[in-house]
């Protein structure tokens, strides 16, 4: 196991430098000048320019460049971004709101999709099952800046219920809201994916078998159906976790999340390499490590995985 | 019939009375339906059964006969679908066709226990065997500490009970798996035990091991047994009484011996006379009806003078396994195997799984390559056969292989299953194509509407047919059949063993057939090879094999087929 940790660990490397340097290329060949972007109309004196092009290394050819942004990696030193602002300050600053987020939406999801996809498949076609299944359906069919801006009107500013937008200080009661509207559409694919696999594995053998045991109904459930059911579901979490911490920029964008989405936005707009690739390494380590997770899951979840052989 | 039928139980009470003791399970009258998109299913009628303390019943039939489904209405465990629709299941006297689920769970466990059928499946996969060991002692209300899951898994049989409480279903064989199963539906003491083909799923003399083991725990604690089973020959040796179910209702129900010598009803003496345990010859009695006796005579004879179609010369098929670590160990699943096949015969390959036999299959199949050795087809070394050859040689030797519902593909109709081999080998223009088609069919017995239906339409025996038909389809000299009967019902496996017996006498084909079962070998085959572990350990002709076994495998093998220490009177056998 240590040595399937190790070597997943490992792989991060190659994945690193082929992310970071894909991405330096793509803001490098992104059309425009940012310097002259940052003047608006007016045009700066060119030893200005000069001056901030060297600052920031814009002169240098990209490879040199894109050394540049990993020796500061390496010694923890990020540089600015164009405002003259740290970049470490910022990601440290936006990263723990996304990642309330995240983890907020992701509870949602996986306590709401599982325990309603449970209830979905064990009683397949009946009332409860059919309802869930249309409802879903149309959560997956609205797009997220619809749900947005209606729970945003009806939840935030009707009823009053919650803040309809976070602003500076967000914690987990004011981020509420969002993360539901975020953990919306994956909680009916969880659903979905719940309801799919408990109504394959009620009929397994080996659930007759517990229920021949003389167990009863909700031990069957529990111990039998539910943990072989959580395997695909598990991947999909997973692999949503990844996702929901690249920030989600039209649901960060609706509250007003001062979250990666948003900051993320903010940069690409700006053509600001070294902060887009800044982020972008911290999320590459966030979906090898929630990948990670995954893997260690299922081998607990299924003893037939094994990763030492 | 109908007197029979209903009169058994009664007998019954009139003994018990007699005995001073009342019947453990008594189900009377008992009907099933099941709901279905096409309406009701009527699948139990009138079904009648008593089981007294400590006795073992039987219940033999077919699939879809309704014995499972009696079976798992005494436990209330019918799928969803189904219900009693009628009757009664008095156990010790309390009406339990209705019951509550409270009531059910109350019963299940420690009143009514059940070993299911296919120990791959029926235990969870991701919990330890002690844990369902230990779950089933805890619902139960009983002691559950590690000595007493040892103690039960090792009353079943199972070695070193301890440690391998520790393990996962995964790391059981077959057989241990089946022990464990036996010590779960056991471990609480249940007086009656409901059985559903507890061994059908392993090798023979893995069978016989449990079920010994089975009759010894179930006489000690004095558990009444429900056996289900398609093998009449194990029903007899293994219970005192022997119900037999045909489409849904009690057809016979007797004594086990009594109904065996002497079967009333139709369909049980159809069952006795094609129980392949029972068998004691070679399928050729079976033609004499229809077949002149020329026909009978001619493989025998043919045999005699004819040349060795195929060759297999000190045949060797090494795997490594993976040790860990980059280190590999090699495992010889084939050793050193030679045998002639002559043309116009059977040659069975029996073994456990294991063996090695399936693993000879594939490599006559030039479906694996040999590390070492030589197979000779027509005195050519398949080995150097270059593609355009191997194309060829792939016309003349077919495979049919063991799982009709694997095997054939679900989204072809018949017609394209048939037609493929055919179109591959460009063998004709689409008219003479679907004329062959047309006239394979008829070989082998299949309605010619079966054309445009998919496999999912057909029975299994059906679909065994196609696969049959299109095996013979590119006119083949050789059929490898890798247990292609061993899926199938008594019933079914005697017509198709049947009709692959016809198809050879009036084709000239070469069989080469794989199996476990020593019984179809026994009907099928005029040559056996034992192997064990990757070695033939015995090779003659069946008669000298079954007659005057040289290894003591072979007589192990031998005895573990049910019901073969049953005294018939020959008109029966």
């Amino acid at each position: 196991m240590v040595r399937f940790i190790l070597r997943r660990l490992l792989q991060v490397i190659p994945v690193f430098i082929g992310t970071t340097l894909l991405v330096y290329y793509m803001v490098f060949a992104l059309p425009g000048d940012p310097i002259a972007a940052l003047f608006g109309d007016r045009q700066p004196p060119q030893a200005v320019i000069d001056t901030l092009r060297s600052q920031y290394h814009l002169d240098e050819p990209f490879i040199v460049q894109y050394g540049l942004f990993l020796k500061n990696l390496f010694t923890f030193n990020l540089g600015n971004d164009f405002t003259g602002q740290p970049i470490a300050a910022s990601l440290a600053r936006v990263f723990p709101v996304t990642a309330m987020l995240a983890v907020e939406a992701l509870a949602i999801q996986a306590i709401f999709g599982v325990a309603f996809g449970v209830f979905a498949g064990l009683r397949r076609g009946g009332w409860f099952d059919s309802t869930v299944l249309v409802a879903s359906l149309v959560v997956i069919a609205v797009p997220t800046f619809v749900l947005g801006f209606v729970f945003q009107l009806v939840f935030g500013v009707q009823l009053g219920w919650a803040k309809p937008t976070v602003g500076a200080n967000a914690d987990w009661g004011s981020l509420l809201l969002p993360a539901v509207v975020l953990g919306l559409v994956s909680f009916a694919y969880v659903l979905r994916l719940t309801r799919a696999s408990v109504s394959e594995n009620m009929n397994a053998d080996y659930v007759r078998t517990a229920t021949a045991k003389g167990l009863s109904r909700p031990r069957v459930v529990l111990a039998h159906i539910l943990r072989n059911s959580l395997i695909p579901v598990v991947t999909y979490l997973g692999a949503n976790l990844g996702g929901l911490m690249g920030g989600a920029i039209v649901t960060e964008g609706i509250f007003n999340v001062p979250g990666v989405g948003n900051k993320l936005y903010q940069a690409v707009l700006r053509t600001e390499g070294p902060t887009i690739v800044s982020i972008v390494s911290v999320l590459v380590l966030v979906f090898v490590v929630s990948n990670l997770l995954v893997d260690l899951l299922y081998a607990w979840l299924d003893p037939r995985i094994r990763y030492d052989q | 019939m109908r007197d029979k039928e209903m009169t058994t139980p009664d007998v019954s009470i009139g003994e018990a009375r007699a005995n001073g003791n009342k019947p453990l399970l008594e189900i009377r009258d008992l009907a099933i339906t099941f709901k279905t998109g096409s309406g009701e299913v009527q699948a139990v009628r009138n079904a009648h059964l008593t089981i007294m303390p400590g006795e073992t019943v039987a219940i033999v039939g077919e699939s879809g006969s309704g014995k499972s489904t009696t079976a798992l209405a005494a436990i209330g465990l019918l799928p969803n679908n189904g219900s009693v629709s009628g009757g009664q299941i008095l156990l010790d006297g309390e009406d339990i066709a209705h019951a509550s689920e409270q009531r059910m769970i109350e019963l299940r466990g420690n009143t009514i226990g059940m070993v299911p059928q296919d120990p791959m499946s029926n235990l969870n996969p991701v919990w330890k065997i002690g844990y369902q060991v230990r779950e089933t002692l805890k619902a139960n209300g009983r002691p559950s500490g590690p000595e007493d899951i040892a103690k039960v898994l090792s009353e079943a049989g199972l070695p070193d009970a301890k440690r391998r409480a520790n393990q996962y279903p995964h790391e059981f064989s077959g057989g241990m798996r089946q022990r464990a199963l036996i010590a779960i539906g056991l471990s609480c003491q249940p007086r009656l035990l409901i059985a559903d083909e507890p061994t059908s799923a392993l090798d023979v003399t893995v069978q016989r091991q449990i079920l010994d083991h089975l009759d010894t725990m179930t006489t000690e604690l004095g558990t009444s047994v429900l056996l289900i089973t398609h093998d009449l020959g194990l029903a007899a040796e293994r219970a005192n009484k022997v119900v037999v179910m045909y489409q849904g209702r009690v057809v016979e129900a007797g004594p086990s011996l009594e109904l065996l010598r002497n079967p009333q009803h139709p369909y049980t003496k159809r069952l006795v006379e094609s129980a392949p345990s029972l068998a004691s010859r070679r399928i050729q009695a079976a033609k004499e009806q229809g077949v002149e006796t020329a026909d009978l005579l001619a493989p025998a004879a043919e045999a005699a003078a004819a040349d060795n179609v195929l060759q297999i010369q000190d045949l060797r098929k090494v795997y490594k396994l993976r040790q860990g670590l980059g280190k590999t160990t090699d495992f010889a699943a084939v050793d050193g195997v030679s045998f002639d096949v002559k043309r116009g015969t059977t040659t069975a390959i029996v073994g456990e799984s294991g063996s090695g036999k399936s693993t000879v299959a594939k490599m006559v199949l030039q479906l694996e390559k040999p590390t070492d050795g030589k197979i000779l087809f027509d005195g050519v070394d398949t080995s150097l056969l270059k593609a355009g050859d191997l194309f060829k040689f792939r016309r003349r030797v077919q495979p049919i292989f063991q799982d009709p519902y694997g095997s054939l593909d679900p989204m072809y109709n018949i017609y394209r299953t048939i037609e493929e081999p055919l179109r591959v080998h460009k063998i004709g223009d689409a008219a003479s194509r679907e004329k062959k088609v047309r006239e394979l069919l008829d070989q082998v017995a299949l309605p010619q509407s079966a054309m445009q239906r998919y496999p999912n339409e057909l029975s299994g025996g059906q679909r065994q047919r196609v696969a049959i038909a299109r095996a013979l389809a590119l006119d083949p000299e050789v059929i490898i059949c890798d247990e292609a009967v061993s899926a199938l019902d008594v019933l079914v496996q005697a017509q198709v063993l049947n009709l692959l017996a016809d198809l050879q006498s009036n084709l000239g084909l070469t069989y080469l057939f794989i199996t476990h079962d020593l019984a179809v070998v026994r009907q099928i085959a005029d040559h056996v090879c034992v192997m064990e572990k990757g070695r033939l350990v015995e090779t003659g002709t069946t008669d000298e094999v079954f007659e005057a076994p040289q290894q003591e495998y072979t007589r192990a093998l031998l005895n573990a087929i049910p019901g073969a220490k049953l005294m018939l009177p020959p008109e029966v056998a």
